[in-house]
């Protein structure tokens, strides 16, 4: 196994690929659980573990919180008493200071006397979150966060996160192989196939140019990308979004101006015209650039790379359409985005 | 009803627990989550007081404490009296025969524990000796409890080792099992039914008090 990889501070990276590839080995080898006889394990200018060194901090000297596949919490203790584990010696005021301001982040007040087995699993994941920053950890490592759950409780434990995100400047480190807690909530990609990294980079440029390797017709081509609220539009029930050049109207997205919001234009919504149409039910009209035209996983169809100013959109068309626009590299072309094609995720 | 003999044993019993436990939560906690070769042989070895037959087993420790050997002149010199046929030898040989008692429900209890909880106690800041002290044990606590009953009641019950290696000396090494023994020699039957039935009583309470336990292990996991 050969993995090598930087997560900027405050980034969310996700760690993707298949089952067995090794992900899960390179967090425990960050938490200090798995010694391996070649690593460096860096942070912030610390050295964790440097085998060339002969450096190994163990795992309960590292400021980092773990939140495992299964939550692992301690059936023996209370809520409020695993919390109080994990945060350790403190003045007792300071402690409880600490452990409410911990219940009211993961919004557990009222189950703080109950033991994890008297919990539901979307609050039992909370807990785990809780203790996993009760230290005020360096990194928040996530293995497999939302595998255990079904896919309703999963979106809205997708939502915890982001907003436990905007409110707690973290940077986290996230096992997965499910690409849509990659699409919905990291900023940072690194693909993972068999024991060595295929692919690395923002999710945005990653997704935009279609270049994440392992997912091979398992999911559309669609980009992810970071874009903030500029304006709301009670009137019309819509919101203004903002990514770089990219401006769009999407159904109300709530939250004041400047929240951040994850928006994903999958490649199948992006309609391409050459003249302004009118009569549409249509809010986006951008002026595009064409970047590459590239085969669309079926003969008839092509995969369009286009350029809206610094931004960048995919479309899969026909390949008669490529040849009716005259889509060829650098043609100016106008790229149609439905205001409900525009997933938004906050 | 010989109270000497039952107060020995009971002596006996909760000394070898005191001692024992202790002892035995080391040894199952390295064959419940050691990684080395020989495991299975030190397994059978810790076993080996279960299947062994009594006399065989009371022989060699009475040949290991006996005046010609190391141990037994080491401790002559230190206590200035024989280990053989003294309290001080059946409570070393009480250890030993127990040693299965002890150490299995704790090993089986502590492999029980699922590794993620012990990885996230370490997450979680605790020190190897306080992820011990807060999530082992605890979580532990029925096979200890466990591993407490039965090597009491069992140290109650034992009679063969203790014959071998202690004799009968009344207030020594005359526990209740070798009273009852005697008494039954001795045609007073009226006693020995007396001391059986204490006997019985507290084998089926300790009994009792395991699967207690053991269902109650059962049902945190």
């Amino acid at each position: 196994m050969s993995i090598e990889f930087r997560a900027p501070p405050g980034s969310v990276t996700a760690l993707f690929g298949p089952s067995g590839s090794g992900k899960s080995t390179v967090l425990r080898a960050i938490a200090g659980l798995h010694r391996s006889d070649d690593a460096l394990v860096a942070c912030g200018g610390q050295r964790w573990t440097d085998t060339a060194a002969g450096a190994f901090l163990p795992a309960h000297c590292r400021p980092v919180g773990f939140v495992f596949q299964d939550y692992a919490l301690f059936p023996h203790l209370t809520v409020r008493e695993q919390l109080a584990l994990a945060i350790g010696h403190r003045p007792r005021g300071e402690r409880a200071a600490r452990i409410e301001a911990l219940l009211a982040l993961a919004r557990l007040e009222g189950l703080a006397g109950r033991k994890p087995a008297a919990l539901s699993g979307g609050e039992q994941q909370r807990v785990a979150l809780a203790r996993a920053l009760a230290r005020d950890p360096s990194v928040l490592l996530l293995d497999e966060p939302f595998a255990a759950v079904d896919w309703a409780l999963r979106e809205s434990l997708r939502h915890e996160l982001a907003t436990l995100r905007r409110q707690v400047s973290l940077t986290v480190v996230m096992v997965t192989h499910d690409f849509d807690d990659v699409a919905k909530l990291a900023s940072h990609l690194v693909v993972i196939e068999r024991g060595s990294v295929s692919a690395a980079g923002t999710v945005a440029d990653l997704t935009s140019r279609n270049a994440v390797p392992g997912l091979g017709g398992a999911r559309e081509p669609a980009v992810a990308l970071d874009a903030h609220v500029v304006a709301q539009d009670p009137a019309r029930r819509l919101t203004h979004l903002v990514a770089g050049e990219l401006r769009l109207e999407v159904p109300a997205v709530p939250g004041p101006v400047g929240t951040v919001v994850r928006i994903q234009i999958g490649a199948r919504e992006v309609i391409l015209a050459s003249r302004r149409p009118e009569g549409l039910s249509l809010h986006n009209i951008l002026d595009a650039r064409v970047l590459a035209v590239e085969p669309g996983g079926h003969d008839a169809l092509r995969l369009v790379h286009l350029a809206v100013g610094d931004a960048r959109l995919l479309s899969l068309v026909t390949v008669d359409a490529v040849r009716m626009l005259g889509l060829d590299r650098g043609a100016p072309v106008l790229a149609l985005v439905k205001a409900v094609a525009v997933e938004a995720f906050a | 009803m010989d109270w000497t003999a039952l107060t020995l044993s009971i002596r006996l019993g909760l000394l070898t627990v005191v001692l024992l436990v202790p002892l035995a939560f080391v040894l199952a906690r390295w064959l419940a989550f050691g990684r080395f070769r020989g495991r299975g042989f030190v397994e059978a070895l810790v076993a080996l007081p279960l299947i062994l037959p009594p006399t065989v087993l009371g022989y060699y420790l009475l040949v290991a404490f006996g005046r010609a050997s190391p141990l037994g002149q080491a401790f002559e010199a230190a206590l200035g009296h024989p280990l053989v046929f003294s309290f001080e030898g059946l409570l070393l040989a009480s250890l030993l025969v127990n040693l299965p008692f002890a150490v299995q429900p704790m090993q089986n209890a502590l492999a029980a524990i699922p590794p993620n909880l012990r990885d996230a106690a370490r997450c979680c800041g605790l020190s190897p000796l306080a992820a011990i002290r807060r999530v082992e044990l605890p979580l532990a606590l029925p096979g200890i409890a466990t591993a407490a009953v039965l090597t009491f009641a069992h140290t109650l019950g034992e009679f063969g080792v203790v014959l071998m290696v202690g004799g009968s000396i009344p207030g020594e090494t005359r526990t209740i099992a070798i009273a009852i023994y005697d008494r039954v020699q001795a045609f007073d039957e009226a006693s020995a039914g007396v001391m059986a039935l204490v006997l019985l009583t507290l084998s089926l309470l300790a009994l009792g008090i395991t699967n207690t336990l053991a269902r109650r292990m059962v049902h945190r996991h």
